[in-house]
């Protein structure tokens, strides 16, 4: 179904404004919130004081006496089980016998108003039998602690993977000495500036519901089953959404509330959480406690990776089953590896629960292996740019684990930002630094990330994507399609690919977006699958629209059909350019032949990977590869570490729009500095969230970030729609331990935890002059994995 | 007990009724229908609803509207100039430093605060000014950039008015 790739393009390729870039700078653009319905209700969430306890009783009867307390709801209401995963249905709307974490929903109230509301939630009356919380990952093996779910089978584990590919033992015996280390990641969020926000019209035993989410697919599904009503009952509308990195990929507690409050009450119904509730909902990036063992020969040849990854997945399954494959998988990419060994362990804690945040999983382990190659390089002594280009893998690969590579730049990616950051210089001149109390370091990182999960999460046959396009009389294009534009830009993606193969302007193209009652399915924006789904299907759409068009038109001008060519509004012949007729009366014609002039495409991706257990995970049909060198400044007598910038390059097959693929870099590698430097989900020792607020969880702001270059490499896959492959998610990954790599090479330190803070600098600065400044000789320090695979082979 | 105050906003003229505890945002947003000042954190830290009053970039979730009584408030919806975007508006769009787009209104009054002030800001100029604007998605970079096209199209315009005059 792919099309012969042109090479001349009209709008592809080009520096264009997004199409919906004013209606942002004027403040008119609707997200869910602006949006007022007549007789609206607001809705408010009673949420759990206790970490862990068994709810004995509610009393509402207060709450539904106040004036203006139009509907309460508690957890008995709805009682079915959801999950984004098929596999983990483990959430109701409302906790029903027991609470999990500080912050658990317990009775929502439907009100005039907002005051109203909140008072109403003050006055249910809840009576708790308080638990033994699970609140760390070494809890999580402790068959003494009450289990979070009834059903898993050991203590609070909720998931194992064990794959091995080839002997890896054998693989550590071939080699000249094996590394073994320990790294752990701190849990951080995703801080969409938009809160989650949804509204619920019940009318006439029909549901429309408009949500700030990535995944109008999955909660439509959601909603039908929680609710037991048919799906073709329910309309699913997203308005603009104010970005989501992942945070809002799933069904979400205030979705189902406000749909069962309006079922109530008759009227719409609105939520908004507060930014204290977005911590809550969170789903982000899991704590992991990870132990890499790599094999390596003394020229650099890596012989067998043996990777243990520890997740704190918080109190509900979420993309956890996901998650715990992602965090080991992806390390067959981007270097050749013969011999991969992999187990993973994920835990239920009652905190919030993980997710996937940008880089889904594989940010984790992507900063062992990045730091640990580092490591690699320096015990060699060779240059950890000639270490990565040594091993890095060729297009046309299949890795350890049936991962089908096509396309791939990640040596242009390497050779690009070398050369752009004056790294050969840099790297030697940091190194030898002395004496001084400001230090300058530069580092290196690779990574590779999916262009869109090869299989869906809901197993079936059918397209991930679809589009539909019709033409009106007066030569307006209108694209149809489910996907969700969180701000990447896929709208303006969609009216690029559908104004190119119908060579029409940007401007005659209309994106009508995410409405499950008008557009085709799309299964989300999540897993950087939009512009490669999305787009192919645009492109199987437009083309047979032009298949009409240019019949028309080859009658018309008395020229054959594969000597027509389109563009600027015009159908034309190639060998005679005096013969050409407009676009809208090609278009009016085809409609007096044909009927209406309407086509649909769908993409669905080739049938990849593997056969073993958990071959699901990790087949793309495509890989994005990105590397990043960071330079840094280092005070070693205030440990701050300051990026001074960053070189991201980025393999994204073919950029449709450099503009859009920069900004999607630049996000990502911001994100990154964010995650290296300061972000940590933190908790009290009872569950409680440290820091619940944007002051207090600490994002960068633009005094904080980096100069980033962006370097768009274009390998041009053979199966994206006009080469493009993913730009969202991968150019996040390498930044962290790039940062990481430069604060070695700045102070000859290791930072093997996140975030790197001051404080953990100054520390490991102290235990370095202690241990008599015998840099890369000193033991690794203990992260505490270690003592958790001990503590797991005795029991 | 809800007073009935008059709010000025870009220049038309709002009578409401608000409690005391009403912020500006709601007001705003609620009342007089302006639903472009975002809410991000409700609590001053984000920037997306940053509004003029009386020329000065404050945070409307921690503002109360009754407070604003008298004032000239500016919202994102005033910032075009006579039914033209305003030259930061064209250059945000130029640039592509809107992704999502939730905090743009944020920037766009403190940006037309700056430029009201110092058409000329030098990079750390811009970076100070915006400081207090939490964007999650451009890492900031095209905004930098959108904020020197503005200037320049701004230079652009004050060469083609003197030419003219």
């Amino acid at each position: 179904m792919i099309k012969p790739q042109k090479e001349k393009f009209s709008i592809i390729g080009n520096r264009l404004p997004k199409i919906e870039g004013f209606e942002k700078a004027n403040g008119s653009a609707l997200f869910t919130d602006d949006l007022v319905l007549p007789n609206m209700l607001i809705g408010k969430i009673l949420r759990s004081p206790h970490p862990h306890a068994l709810i004995k009783k509610i009393d509402t009867s207060k709450a539904e006496a106040l004036p203006g307390v139009k509907a309460v709801m508690v957890g008995s209401e709805l009682t079915e089980m959801y999950g984004v995963l098929p596999a983990s249905q483990d959430e109701t709307v409302l906790a029903i016998d027991k609470v999990r974490y500080i912050g658990d929903e317990v009775a929502a109230v439907a009100a005039i108003d907002e005051e109203t509301a909140e008072r109403a939630c003050e006055l249910i009356v809840v009576e708790y039998e308080v638990l033994k919380p699970c609140l760390t990952i070494e809890d999580g093996f402790r068959e003494d602690i009450p289990k979070i779910h009834e059903h898993t089978k050991l203590a609070n584990v909720m998931k194992e993977v064990h794959q091995e590919f080839g002997n890896v033992e054998e693989g550590f015996a071939e080699a000249d000495f094996v590394m073994e280390n320990e790294y752990f990641f701190e849990g951080n969020t995703h801080v969409p500036l938009e809160p989650h926000c949804a509204i619920g019209q019940w009318t006439n035993n029909r549901l429309t519901i408009w949500s700030s989410t990535q995944t109008p697919h999955y909660l439509h599904v959601a909603l039908a089953k929680v609710l037991k009503m048919p799906r073709s009952h329910i309309r699913v509308i997203k308005p603009h959404i104010g970005a989501g990195y992942g945070g809002k990929s799933e069904p979400f507690a205030l979705e189902f509330c406000a749909a069962w409050l309006s079922k109530k009450t008759g009227r719409p119904v609105k939520f908004l959480y507060s930014r204290e509730e977005v911590f809550y909902a969170h789903r982000g990036r899991q704590p992991m406690k990870m132990i890499l063992k790599t094999g390596v020969k003394n020229d650099g040849t890596l012989t067998g990776i043996h990777m243990r990854t520890f997740l704190d997945g918080g109190s509900f399954g979420s993309y956890g089953l996901v998650t715990t494959y992602y965090s080991g998988v992806f390390l067959t990419l981007p270097y050749k590896v013969k011999r991969f060994k992999f187990d993973a362990y994920r835990i239920y804690t009652n905190k919030p629960a993980g997710g996937p945040k940008r880089g889904h999983g594989a940010v984790q382990p992507r900063f062992a292996m990045e730091c640990q190659m580092d490591k690699i390089a320096e015990k060699l002594g060779i240059d950890p740019i000639e270490l990565r280009l040594k091993n890095a893998i060729e297009p046309n690969t299949m890795t350890v684990n049936s991962f089908r590579v096509t396309s791939c730049g990640i040596k242009d990616c390497l050779e690009n930002t070398r050369k752009r950051s004056g790294w050969e210089m840099k790297f030697r001149e940091f190194k030898n630094q002395s004496g001084k109390i400001i230090r300058k370091g530069i580092g290196v990182a690779a990574s590779t990330y999916i262009s869109g999960a090869g299989k869906s999460i809901i197993w079936n046959d059918m397209p991930h994507s679809g589009v539909q396009i019709k033409i009106d009389r007066g030569g307006g294009v209108t694209v149809f399609c489910g996907a969700s534009d969180i701000g990447q830009g896929s709208d303006s993606m969609l009216a690029y690919v559908a104004a190119e193969v119908l060579g029409v302007e940007v401007t005659d193209v209309h994106v009508c977006q995410t409405d499950t009652h008008l557009t085709p399915v799309d299964l989300g924006s999540y897993s950087s699958r939009v512009t490669f789904m999305a787009g192919n299907a645009c492109i199987q759409a437009a083309e047979l629209i032009k298949t009409q068009l240019f019949e028309m038109a080859s009658k018309k001008l008395g020229v054959k059909k594969d000597d027509l060519d389109c563009g600027r509004r015009l159908i034309f012949s190639k060998s005679d350019p005096s013969k050409f007729m407009d676009f809208v009366e090609a278009a009016n014609m085809a409609e007096s032949t044909f009927g209406t002039i309407g086509a649909t495409g769908s993409y669905k991706p080739p049938k990849i990977g593997g056969t073993y257990k958990g071959s699901g995970a990790g087949p793309s049909p495509s890989y994005s590869f990105s590397t990043h060198i960071a330079e840094i400044t280092l005070d070693v007598e205030t440990g701050k570490v300051t990026v001074d910038k960053i070189w991201s390059a980025h393999d994204c097959g073919r950029a449709l729009n450099p503009l859009i693929v920069e900004g999607q870099i630049e996000g990502s590698v911001y994100m990154g500095v964010g995650e290296a430097l300061f972000e940590e989900h933190i908790f009290h020792k009872n569950g409680l969230h440290r820091n619940p607020s944007i002051l207090e969880y600490k994002i960068p702001t633009i005094l904080d970030t980096p100069e980033i270059e962006s370097i768009i490499v274009e390998s041009i896959d053979p199966e994206g729609p006009f080469g493009a492959k993913e730009a969202g998610e991968g150019p996040l990954h390498a930044a962290i331990p790039a940062i990481a790599n430069a604060i070695f090479n700045a102070i000859g330190v290791r930072l093997d935890s996140t975030p790197f803070t001051p404080e953990k600098i100054l520390k490991l600065l102290d235990e370095k002059t202690e241990a008599g400044d015998n840099n890369g000789k000193k033991k690794t320090r203990d992260i505490g994995a270690k003592k958790l695979v001990k503590s797991l082979e005795t029991t | 007990m809800k007073s009935l105050i008059t709010l000025k906003v870009n220049g038309d003229l709002f009578e409401i009724a608000v409690a005391p505890n009403r912020t500006l945002l709601e007001a705003l947003r609620y009342e007089c229908h302006l639903t472009g000042s975002k809410q991000g954190c409700d609590m001053g830290d984000c920037g997306a609803c940053t509004v003029l009053i009386d020329g000065v970039p404050i945070q409307a979730c921690i503002t109360l509207a009754m407070d604003c009584v008298g004032k000239e408030i500016i919202t994102v919806e005033g910032i075009a100039r006579h039914n033209e975007p305003h030259p930061v508006q064209i250059a945000w769009n130029n640039q592509g430093a809107s992704q999502c787009g939730y905090c743009t209104p944020g920037f766009m009054v403190v940006a037309k605060w700056l430029f009201d002030r110092n058409p000329d800001p030098t990079e750390e100029e811009i970076k100070t000014a915006l400081s207090g604007n939490i964007c999650r998605c451009t890492g900031y970079t095209k905004i930098i950039s959108a904020m020197k096209e503005a200037i320049e199209l701004m230079k652009d315009e004050q060469t083609a008015i003197s030419h003219k005059g």
